[in-house]
């Protein structure tokens, strides 16, 4: 029989807050044990926690970004259970009221695009760490660090619309990449800052009644997700071909092995006994406050690409590398935005374009005019340079302005490409401008007919046979003639100047 | 009846709870007593009201998102029965 697998997801992403939800201690990962707690935290008796507003905004961006609505009404509620890392002997959480529901993302697998609803976003606070080796004198015991209780998280469950783990991993992907856009979440997966715990069933094909279902807990790497579905769909379907059925359990996903394993014994009867907390007064959001997140959102991967496909001419492909992250987009723009300002010294280009685009002004001549090259250098240079240096893009040296400024210099012909990842690698270790390295180091291009002539004139003269060998039909060793006369003007040849002249010159014109 | 025995001794084990089949008995119909008198409220027509999950008419207590100090370690593990190296120390827990 063939089986088809019907996935969900709930993502535990942890948000960027200075402080916890419900008090002002710090959330700084790796203090030392219990060093970032307070009575609320702590769980003491008679303490009162106190709602984090950032916490609410963020929440609020996560939901207008994945098309959810947002509750006008939420409340918190009480989620009892009894566990070391948790000192109240329950969770603050959200259960009957969440702050946003009913939303989407929209995902592409092998080119096919899907739908996945989202069931609700919540709010809810972390529990703390527990240690169980590595502690001098710890014994047969197990210490508990309380440092992340009460850290702030949103909890997204997706609806099963998923039906497979390419699926699940374009969701997740799609979905960390726009947390992280919105600077709610720093997307550290290593730290658990954002993970997965996946529900995973199978049902006969063409079945419309899904089967048992098992959850897989906290799995943070996407490869792992991928394996940890695949695993437990292939398991599940032994299972039934042999006669058995799925118990529907908590299990877990060991990196080492690939496999997942049961977790019974922390299973025992979920009954939370979920109701409103007490301590915490509904929470009413206004219109106005959610178009006053709306506005502060930023252009999302999605809108990006879509732009830079449309208004700057650019590939799918270098559309979808420049949005990989808000950071490269941003450093992207800037560069352009400052590169086509430039433009009014490219006159006779500008009236050509006119002619094509009768109503572009100069600054729209100016994208046009950078657009491609910029993205070039942006994932090309600039990306190679800083994983070399094993640097971030917030780190790079070389600004936009500079950036810029370079793109210019050779859109104007001042230098060649190759000369300006000289220029460009001088820029990384120095301050100074791309023009003062070019005055400083010799670098400008030469375009003058006259000397590029005179070197092809002496590079023919040496290398007869090759000459005589083109003109009779061996046109390939064209680019070894290039190759010598940019070699011998030290690549300051205007590489078009070259191109022109030495056709000419080889068919003897 | 409002509440069975099995029930008292479930909500019991989530509580963790230990109770002699005597308690058992006597919670069983204290607590079918409480029940049978908020039944009571069930004879109000409530259709139109929402939910209360709060007796105090206050809505969006906020705090902003700025770091006071905590306690520091000392005082965190003052109460603890038992502690290593600036941890709470409990049972091992086996994951």
């Amino acid at each position: 029989m063939n089986y088809q697998a019907v996935i969900g997801l709930e993502v535990h992403v942890q948000l960027k807050t200075d402080t916890k939800i419900f008090c002002g201690c710090s959330t700084r990962f790796g203090a030392s044990p219990n060093s970032q707690t307070c009575p609320v935290c702590l769980g003491m008796p008679g303490a009162l926690p106190v709602l984090n507003k950032k916490v609410v905004e963020f929440a609020i961006r996560a939901g207008l970004a994945t098309n959810c609505r947002i509750a006008p009404r939420s409340v918190f509620a009480r989620k009892n259970y009894f566990y070391p890392d948790l000192p109240k002997g329950y969770q603050i959480s959200q259960f009957e009221l969440p702050i946003c529901q009913n939303g989407h993302l929209d995902i592409e697998v092998e080119g096919e695009a899907k739908r996945i609803g989202i069931t609700r976003i919540h709010m809810e606070e972390d529990a703390g760490k527990l240690v169980h080796s590595d502690i001098p004198g710890l014994g047969s015991s197990s210490g508990v660090d309380l440092n992340r209780a009460c850290t702030p998280l949103l909890e997204i469950v997706s609806e099963p619309d998923i039906r497979s783990a390419d699926e699940a991993v374009a969701y997740l992907k799609k979905l960390h990449q726009i947390v992280v856009y919105l600077g709610i979440c720093d997307g550290n997966m290593e730290e658990g800052s954002f993970r997965c715990d996946a529900n995973v069933s199978v049902m006969p094909v063409g079945s419309t009644t899904f089967g048992t279902r098992t959850e897989t807990k906290n799995v943070n790497s996407f490869r792992f997700v991928k394996q940890a579905i695949e695993y437990e769909i292939e398991r599940q379907i032994e299972l039934i071909e042999e006669g058995g059925k799925v118990v529907q359990e908590t299990r877990l996903f060991d990196p080492n092995t690939g496999e997942t394993r049961s977790m019974r014994g922390k299973e025992e009867a979920h009954d939370y006994r979920y109701f409103p907390d007490p301590d915490l007064v509904p929470l009413v959001i206004s219109n106005d406050w959610v178009a006053d997140v709306a506005l502060s959102l930023p252009e999302l991967p999605e809108a990006r690409r879509t732009r830079y496909r449309s208004e700057l001419g650019l590939s799918d492909y270098d559309a979808e590398v420049l949005t990989a992250t808000r950071e490269m987009a941003e450093f992207y723009e800037q560069t352009l935005e400052k590169a086509k300002q430039v433009a009014v010294g490219f006159n006779n280009k500008f009236q050509e374009y006119k002619k094509s685009n009768p109503s572009a002004n100069l600054l729209d001549f100016g994208q046009h005019l950078f657009a491609k090259s910029a993205a070039n250098w942006v994932m090309g240079e600039v990306t190679r340079a800083l994983n070399e240096a094993g640097k971030s893009i917030a780190e790079c040296p070389v600004t936009p302005p500079r950036l810029a400024e370079l793109l210019a210099l050779i859109e104007k012909g001042t230098i060649s490409g190759k000369i300006a990842k000289t220029v460009f690698d001088e820029m990384w270790s120095s301050d100074k401008t791309p023009e003062a390295i070019v005055e400083e180091k010799g670098l400008v291009q030469v375009s003058d007919t006259g000397a590029i002539e005179k070197i092809i004139d002496e590079i023919m003269a040496a290398n007869m046979g090759q000459v005589e060998e083109f003109r009779v039909g061996k046109e390939k060793v064209f680019g070894f003639f290039v190759g010598q006369v940019m070699r011998a003007s030290k690549g300051k040849a205007n590489p078009a100047v070259v191109n022109e002249l030495l056709m000419k010159k080889l068919k003897g014109e | 009846m409002k509440i069975t025995k099995a029930e008292v001794d479930a909500v019991a084990l989530l509580a963790r709870l230990e109770l002699t089949p005597e308690e058992t008995e006597t919670f069983t119909g204290q607590m079918d007593a409480i029940l049978a008198y908020v039944e009571k409220l069930n004879e109000l027509d409530t259709s139109g009201i929402i939910p209360t999950s709060h007796a105090v008419p206050v809505e969006n207590a906020f705090r902003a998102d700025a770091v006071r100090p905590s306690i520091g370690v000392e005082n965190a593990l003052a109460n603890a029965p038992d502690r290593v190296e600036g941890f709470f120390r409990v049972p091992k827990v086996i994951e």
